[in-house]
């Protein structure tokens, strides 16, 4: 269905967005039966540059900077996993980074698909309805007034 | 001669100490947290991440607190920050389009694909202060409907550009010049000018922006849309190959459409000034596109005579972070440069005093 980068991306696409608490709890429980992992590089924050575009489809400018925290950690048996979030969460970043690893692995990538991935996609799900819905209760539904004989 | 003088460290300390003690307030009343910040007083965190530059709602908020609800020192303080932290990449350019919408409302065409929703909005009240916000109040939770069937929500701009009636966004991806990297040199590009605006001042691009209506730099406006809601940022990551989406924030975006132009070649249309700002900020996203559109006043060959047109005026000035330290550095010590002046008013005074001497007074006119 997915190959193996598209995959890569929706996983790590998942955790990024995901809350770091959650997560935290999640791995909490996963981390002592997972291969450890060493870090290579971070957690370490910094910015990137947010960059949108004139007229919302034009030339590209820069809108300001965001926090984020990025990791690279490596498994004993040599899988590089990587991360990058929005925000200055050093604990989440190792953990995505840990989680990327581990997902290279063939008896863990189900581990993390269902013990992460797909609650966390379940949750932002969950929460864009709501959101959308609260917003949808504010839908203006006009209406003509008739006047007259014609 | 030249007097240094030192002095002042125990006031200095004493008086950053008052400064705690009076930031705290009475210990009675119990301290306000980041996150009641964040949450209840989203609109100023908002203002503080956009004209910081820095999006970061948790560091916003320790800013606020810090500067005792003083927003342009809380957006000083974040400018501060934002110089310790390496920039580890660019991101990729937000979508607005695939934006999960808060609110959206176009003031020019009643029934806009995808609809007007007013979302979380002041619009509408009276404006009258609320007796319950003096309590704590419980708040009914808002309502819900569902949702039509995955129903797009198109930028109004691309509707009226499919008939040629707008102009048309001109899609890029050069370079963008980054004003916090380069110095400035005029004439700058359309993307620094919006750089600029995104992070100026909110109280000075509200006054520009109000001056182009009441007729300097006329520009006939109308709000083609604004819209307020979440978009994933996507960063490339070198080490997979491919861009990860790291996370989503909240922006405000506002296509204000002005009156048309046309030329020799080009029938007229309508022209188009933009706005784009962090957090959830109307006033200051119409602001923005307002001063976007005088400023591009040489593009459409009009004259340029009024403030909100001459962008080397208004991006030299617009930011308040600036603005502040030139304006408030009048109070630090002068001691030296006004005993300067002082002595050279005397000079001058002595020589008018002697000139007069010289020359025997006039006798008084009868």
């Amino acid at each position: 269905m997915h190959s193996p980068d598209e995959a890569r991306k929706r996983r790590l696409d998942a955790l990024a967005s995901g809350d770091p608490t959650t997560l935290a709890e999640r791995y909490a429980a996963l981390e002592p039966s997972a291969p450890a992992a060493t870090p290579i590089r971070g957690p370490e924050i910094g910015m990137v540059m947010l960059r949108g575009r004139a007229g919302g489809g034009g030339a590209v400018f820069n809108l300001g900077e965001a926090t984020v925290t990025r990791a690279t950690v490596k498994l004993a048996t040599g899988e590089v996993g990587h991360a990058i979030v929005l925000g200055r969460h050093l604990q989440k970043a190792g953990i995505v980074a840990h989680l990327d690893a581990l997902a290279q692995l063939p008896d863990w990538v189900q581990v993390i698909e269902t013990g992460f991935v797909t609650p966390a996609l379940a949750e932002q799900d969950a929460a864009r309805i709501r959101q959308a819905e609260e917003t949808e209760a504010t839908r203006v539904d006009f209406f003509t007034m008739v006047r007259g004989e014609d | 001669m030249y007097v240094a003088v030192k002095g002042g460290e125990a006031a200095i300390s004493n008086a950053h100490r008052l400064m705690a003690d009076r930031r705290r307030g009475d210990r009675n009343v119990p301290a306000l947290s980041v996150e009641q910040i964040v949450n209840q007083l989203s609109l100023g965190v908002d203002r503080v991440m956009a004209e910081g530059s820095l999006y970061d709602p948790e560091l916003a908020a320790m800013a606020v607190r810090q500067a005792r609800g003083d927003l342009i020192e809380a957006i000083f303080l974040l400018r501060a920050y934002r110089t310790t932290l390496p920039r580890f990449s660019n991101a990729c350019p937000i979508n607005t389009s695939r934006m999960r919408i808060e609110r959206r409302v176009s003031a020019t065409f009643k029934d806009i694909p995808g609809g007007q929703l007013l979302g979380p909005t002041f619009d509408y009240t009276h404006r009258l202060i609320d007796p319950s916000m003096a309590g704590d109040e419980a708040v009914t939770p808002p309502v819900k409907r569902e949702r039509p069937t995955e129903e797009s929500c198109p930028r109004v701009t691309d509707l009226l550009d499919g008939q040629g009636l707008i102009e048309a966004d001109v899609p890029s991806n050069d370079k963008p010049g980054d004003l916090t990297r380069e110095a400035i040199a005029y004439p700058v590009g359309r993307e620094v000018r919006l750089q600029a605006l995104t992070r100026g001042d909110e109280g000075f691009l509200l006054a520009l922006g109000y001056s182009t209506q009441r007729g300097y730099g006329r520009t006939h406006p109308f709000v083609g849309e604004i819209r307020i809601g979440m978009v994933d940022v996507e960063v490339d990551v070198p080490e997979l190959g491919f861009a990860v989406c790291i996370g989503a924030i909240r922006v405000t975006e506002c296509q204000m459409v002005s009156q048309f132009k046309g030329s020799a070649d080009k029938p007229p249309r309508f022209t188009r000034g933009y706005g784009l700002v962090f957090g959830q900020s109307e006033r200051k996203a119409m602001a923005m596109s307002l001063v976007d559109r005088a400023m591009r006043a040489d593009e459409f060959n009009e004259q340029r005579l009024a403030p909100a047109q001459d962008e080397e005026f208004v991006l030299e000035h617009c930011d308040n972070v600036q603005a502040t330290g030139f304006v408030e550095h009048l109070k630090l010590p002068h001691y030296v440069d006004f005993q300067a002046e002082l002595e050279l008013l005397r000079t001058l005074r002595r020589e008018a005093e002697m000139a007069s001497a010289d020359t025997p007074m006039n006798e008084p006119a009868e």
